[in-house]
């Protein structure tokens, strides 16, 4: 209960704090497209493509505890629903996110049902195979989906009045959407909705007997966070103009955990540092050595979770917390024997991280709800 | 040939596609019982054994002692590997044990790119040419000799689950490490103890379907796939739910595949899924998985 | 305390973000694309200068389709080579290899980024057909030419929405006439059974075959399909087998390609004739199976296999070795892939060599007016050709049929075009 005690904290400076943080990240996020070069654009949209998928998975396994290996199924679906529909329908492009996310809220909530039953590994597993299965099932519909060669759709185009380029214009449309996206995100996990599922994550029996209607949050929230992945799925086919089924095989799916993951898991900016790492990384990789670029991709995601177990967003606060208590609790939970602790939520430096010390980053106002989370219940144990 | 005997070679070459389901099954369903996660690189560290396997024999060793030496090496592999890659992270949020060995499944398949390349590589095959033929019905000495094998490396496992003590050290770890250690179970060797044994128990797998399947690095990869959903299907926890499910899936989506024009060879792949759906929704603790106890 | 950490990043930030943009932005330099003077006035001469020219690929140097990535040492040794012995009409050779990962998107942004910074002459080339289907558009938008894309989709000679993309090698459906062809005359009564990867390529091979034998006495009887991420094609090969065609036309990749035959030699109740498609045919495919396996397996090919010993005189394919050896030591020589980079990269200096003005236009109308153009390390008898209405290369394959160690050539090399008029859609 401690985030809720924190995110009431009354203190007089919260209030101008985030305002000014928001201010500051929206000039910034506005002003890049005037100075990066077009490619430049073009990797900063993708990368707020990506955020809104990874806030999406975000709701389900960071805040939900439920973890999803089939979300670039739901990011195909989305993707499919605005290509198909701008390709034999000719509809305008802000005409396919209604559809792509409603068509993907629904699908989320069929998968919803068996994720009531499933849990942990098993829905894993079961939301993997569902990836897999996909790419071969857009072939076969090969009348509406255009098959294996896949659709080539027109791109969005900057109307005459705003005289910005087509990256600019896709930047700022895509910019838009992706602050919708993470508001509502940030909104429903602030409402009875988020309040459930941290209950139901911690603890789902103590939940359940306080009266969360455990199977309807559960259901939501896969829904919610299909969503999501349909949205981005959506934007991506705005920006690449392209879609086909080897696109989205069950490697985007493992991707998209990974990101969540590296940029931490049950924080509400970790999943943009996530889709930045997903972003930049690889081409970094293929800097350092183009004869084996996975080589380093595979390193640097198992360095990141060495030097941050929590994700990229924890890392600010494990350095400073670090930093102020000195050594001898903290240095073990960079090294932390398993004999040394046990249940991954009981991590006590965090903890008091999320009380009111000034050791947080300044960056975001959400940051009490950045604790580790992601430890999924086990089930499969006596 | 009657549509009988199609049907039964059919049937036998979904078990040669199941046994080798089963085969890297067995190492998921091995480190899972010892450490409670899921490595994603499994299939890929069989790989890796692989080619330590064909790199032994390309350099002269004769097959029979190469066999031995690969497996040593993959059992002292995987313990260094616990150690330096998996233990700094063993005590954050199981997803995060989980991101690294994706890491390290990224990681090795790269690595055996670069110093294997991508060329398909020739293994060789222990068992002889040919096969029994029982009324037109073939079957392959080598598919006989994976689905023995992987019968034994089964009997093995249960054996070691069942009837050894170091069987009810590993649950005790697996489930709750802190109450394991206060018990005065040296949890590190224990996890250390699982790790070696699943590269080895992967290293059989590798070595099994690599004169099968052809040795490059993605070799393993399709099987992963597969491999999931035979231990899913038979119960994360146990080695003959692994045999089984690797078995059932591997017959249902050939079987599938070559029978029901409306699924075909392409859409086969979403048979396990919808029963493997069907079968967690009625028992989600797999075929023979223990029923999960929850603590209120 | 808070308030002022949070000022100091404010003002830390707003700081930050006004140096950058009184600093000369990164915007302002891509408007500045260079154009040619004389008689072609007006014309790209963007990445080409009178010492210079600089390439870009974008090629699967990571994930599933990582083989391929090898192709880009061949490109790179052969213009190494080029540049030590002068370089192309006096240029030297810059080739920037991009990684995509077989990934559209990634396609995309290297494709960008080899464009509006790299500030490429030509992206040459791009890898399979999603990653060149997904960056096409934007190519042909910028003006860029894309030519001898590494894939042999029919798509990109059929259109003329994409005047600056060309393929190169022989496209998926003429090879299927080739084999169309041989069976025609060979076995004009032969039942044909189809084992096809589920992609364009397959598909694009399969429907140009049966269009192909369409009319004739040859009928496809059975097909079966299989995904990349299969781990095996041994359940469809038992399905084919139960059709008892006496034909088996293998179109797979390589892994799949040597699993396909394995399985064909094991079953001795059924012994078709068994054609493999040309990606499939190295014999760095044949030898994991066993040569005494594959004798008699029949295959069509347009470039020499550096594992054939027959080339092992050949002059190209000697001067390909060397500079393999010189320049890519850790690639293999014998892979075909290193001699189909070889292969290609040779055929694009000979259209740069066509060019008459040495701009992007010049590249552009090059590569689809070549006459008969010979190339060092394609089969004697099979040279390129484009023109009005006919944007593929290569369209000329020969027969090979396997004996003993190695593939032997056999009959004419076979012209598809003059076969069976252009490809058409």
């Amino acid at each position: 209960m401690s985030t809720i005690t924190a995110s009431l904290g009354t203190d007089r400076v919260r209030w101008l704090r985030p305002t000014l943080t928001v201010l500051v990240a929206a000039a910034v996020a506005v002003g890049a497209p005037f100075y990066f070069a077009p490619f430049q654009v073009f990797q900063l949209t993708m990368v707020l493509v990506y955020a809104v998928a990874l806030s999406g998975l975000n709701l389900l396994t960071g805040f939900g505890g439920q973890i999803s290996l089939g979300h670039g199924a739901f990011f195909a679906a989305g993707a499919y629903t605005a290509a198909v529909m701008l390709d034999r329908y000719d509809t305008s492009h802000l005409a396919t996110l209604p559809a792509a996310a409603a068509g993907c809220f629904l699908l989320g909530l069929g998968f919803g049902v068996p994720a009531l039953r499933l849990r942990g590994l098993y829905l894993a597993l079961v939301t993997l195979s569902f990836a897999v299965f996909l790419p071969p099932l857009l072939k076969r519909l090969e009348p509406v989906t255009g098959g294996s060669m896949g659709l080539t759709v027109n791109k969005m185009q900057p109307p005459a009045w705003s005289g910005l380029a087509e990256d600019q214009w896709m930047y700022f449309v895509v910019l838009a959407v992706t602050a919708v996206a993470l508001l509502l995100a940030r909104n429903l996990l602030r409402s009875r909705v988020g309040r459930a599922l941290l209950a139901v994550r911690d603890n789902e029996s103590a939940a359940e007997v306080m009266g969360v209607r455990l199977s309807l949050h559960k259901t939501l929230a896969f829904a919610w966070s299909a969503m999501f992945a349909g949205v981005a799925g959506c934007l991506y086919t705005w920006v690449i103009g392209f879609v086909s089924p080897d696109s989205f095989s069950f490697v985007l799916s493992i991707t998209l955990l990974a990101g969540l993951v590296v940029g931490g898991l049950g924080s509400l900016y970790g999943p943009l540092l996530g889709a930045a790492f997903v972003m930049y990384v690889p081409s970094v990789s293929q800097d350092v050595s183009e004869a084996a670029p996975g080589v380093v991709f595979g390193l640097l995601i198992i360095t990141v979770m060495f030097v941050a177990p929590t994700g990229l967003a924890g890392l600010p606060g494990r350095v400073l917390g670090a930093v102020a208590r000195r050594p001898p609790r903290t240095t073990a939970a960079l090294d932390r024997m398993p004999e040394a602790e046990s249940a991954p939520d009981a991590e006590p430096e965090s903890q008091a991280l999320s009380g009111p010390s000034e050791t947080h980053t300044p960056a975001d106002p959400a940051v009490v709800d950045a604790e580790p989370v992601g430890a999924p219940p086990r089930t499969e144990k006596e | 040939m009657s549509a009988v005997t199609d049907l039964l070679q059919q049937v036998v070459e979904g078990l040669g596609s199941g046994a080798v389901y089963a085969s890297l099954a067995l190492a998921l369903v091995l480190i899972h019982r010892f450490t409670g996660i899921v490595n994603f690189a499994q299939g890929e560290l069989a790989m890796l054994s692989t080619y330590v396997a064909w790199q032994l024999v390309a350099s002269g060793m004769p097959y029979w002692l190469a066999l031995p030496a690969t497996l040593a090496v993959s059992f002292a592999g995987g313990m260094l590997l616990e150690r330096i890659v998996i233990r700094p992270v063993q005590g954050a949020p199981e997803l995060t044990v989980v991101i690294v060995t994706v890491g390290l499944f990224i990681f090795v398949n790269a690595l055996a790119g670069l110093i294997w390349s991508f060329t398909v590589k020739d293994f060789p095959q222990p068992f002889p040419d040919g096969g029994l033929d029982v009324s037109g019905v073939r079957m392959d000495w080598s598919t006989l000799g994976i689905i023995g094998v992987v019968a034994v490396v089964m009997g093995l496992l249960y054996l070691l689950f069942q009837h050894t003590s170091i069987g009810l050290v590993m649950r005790a770890v697996a489930c709750n490490p802190a109450s394991a250690r206060l018990s005065g179970i040296r949890v590190g060797w224990v996890l250390m103890l699982g790790w070696g044994l699943a590269a080895t128990v992967g290293a059989v797998s590798g070595v099994l379907v690599a004169p099968v399947l052809f040795l490059e690095p993605n070799m393993m990869g399709g099987v992963l796939i597969y491999a999931f959903a035979a231990a899913t299907l038979g119960g994360f926890d146990s080695p003959v739910g692994a045999v089984v499910g690797g078995l059932f899936v591997g017959v249902a989506e050939t079987l599938t595949g070559a029978y029901v024009d409306v699924i075909g060879a392409d859409l086969k792949v979403g048979v396990p899924l919808v029963i493997i759906l069907a079968v967690l929704l009625v028992r989600p603790q797999g075929l023979f998985g223990r029923a999960a106890v929850e603590r209120a | 305390m808070r308030k002022t950490t949070a000022l100091r990043a404010a003002a830390a930030a707003t700081a930050a973000l006004l140096t950058a943009t009184a600093c000369s932005s990164q915007r302002g330099q891509d408007a500045q694309d260079t154009t040619a003077g004389g008689a072609c006035k007006g014309q790209q001469t963007t990445g080409i200068t009178d010492k210079t020219i600089k390439l870009g690929g974008i090629y699967p140097l990571s994930g599933p389709a990582s083989a391929y990535g090898t192709i880009s040492k061949g490109v790179a040794a052969y213009f190494s080579h080029v540049n030590d012995k002068g370089g192309i009409d006096g240029r030297k050779v810059e080739f920037v290899v991009r990684d995509d990962g077989y990934q559209p998107p990634k396609a995309v942004e290297e494709a960008r980024r080899l464009v509006e910074q790299e500030k490429v002459f030509a992206v040459f080339q791009t890898l399979g057909t999603p990653s060149t289907a997904a960056v096409w558009d934007y190519l042909n938008k910028q003006k860029v030419p894309q030519p001898f894309v590494a894939t042999g989709a029919s798509a990109w000679g059929t259109g003329d929405q994409h005047p600056w993309t060309i393929g190169w090698q022989p496209n998926y459906v003429a090879e299927a006439r080739v084999y169309a062809k041989y069976l025609k005359d060979a076995r004009p009564k032969a039942k044909v059974a189809v084992l096809y990867q589920n992609d364009d390529f397959g598909k694009d091979l399969l429907g140009g075959f049966k269009k192909a034998v369409a009319g004739s006495g040859v009928k496809v009887v059975a097909e079966e399909s299989y995904e990349v991420t299969d781990p095996s094609v041994s359940a469809q090969m038992a399905s084919l087998a139960r059709s008892k065609a006496d034909v088996l036309l293998d179109v797979t990749t390589p892994k799949f390609g040597s699993q396909a035959l394995a399985a064909d030699a094991k079953n001795t109740k059924w012994n078709p004739l068994h054609i493999v498609n040309n990606v499939a045919s190295s014999a760095a495919v044949l030898k994991p199976v066993g040569f005494k396996n594959v004798q008699g397996v029949v295959s069509a090919t347009y470039f020499k296999d550096p594992a054939d010993p027959q080339w092992a005189a050949d002059p190209e394919m000697k001067a390909y070795k060397d500079a393999l050896h010189k320049y890519a030591p850790d690639a293999d020589p014998a892979n075909q892939f290193n001699a189909y980079g070889w292969a290609v990269a040779s055929s694009l200096h000979q259209a740069l060599d066509a060019m008459k003005c040495p701009t992007r236009e010049g590249l552009r109308d090059a590569v689809r007016s070549l006459k008969d153009v010979k190339v060092g390390m394609l089969l004697p008898g099979v040279t390129m050709s484009t023109g009005h209405g006919d944007a593929f290369p290569l369209e000329t394959m020969q027969l090979m049929r396997f004996k003993g160690e190695r593939w032997q050539l056999f009959g004419k090399p076979v012209d598809t075009r003059k076969e069976f008029g252009p490809a058409a859609k």
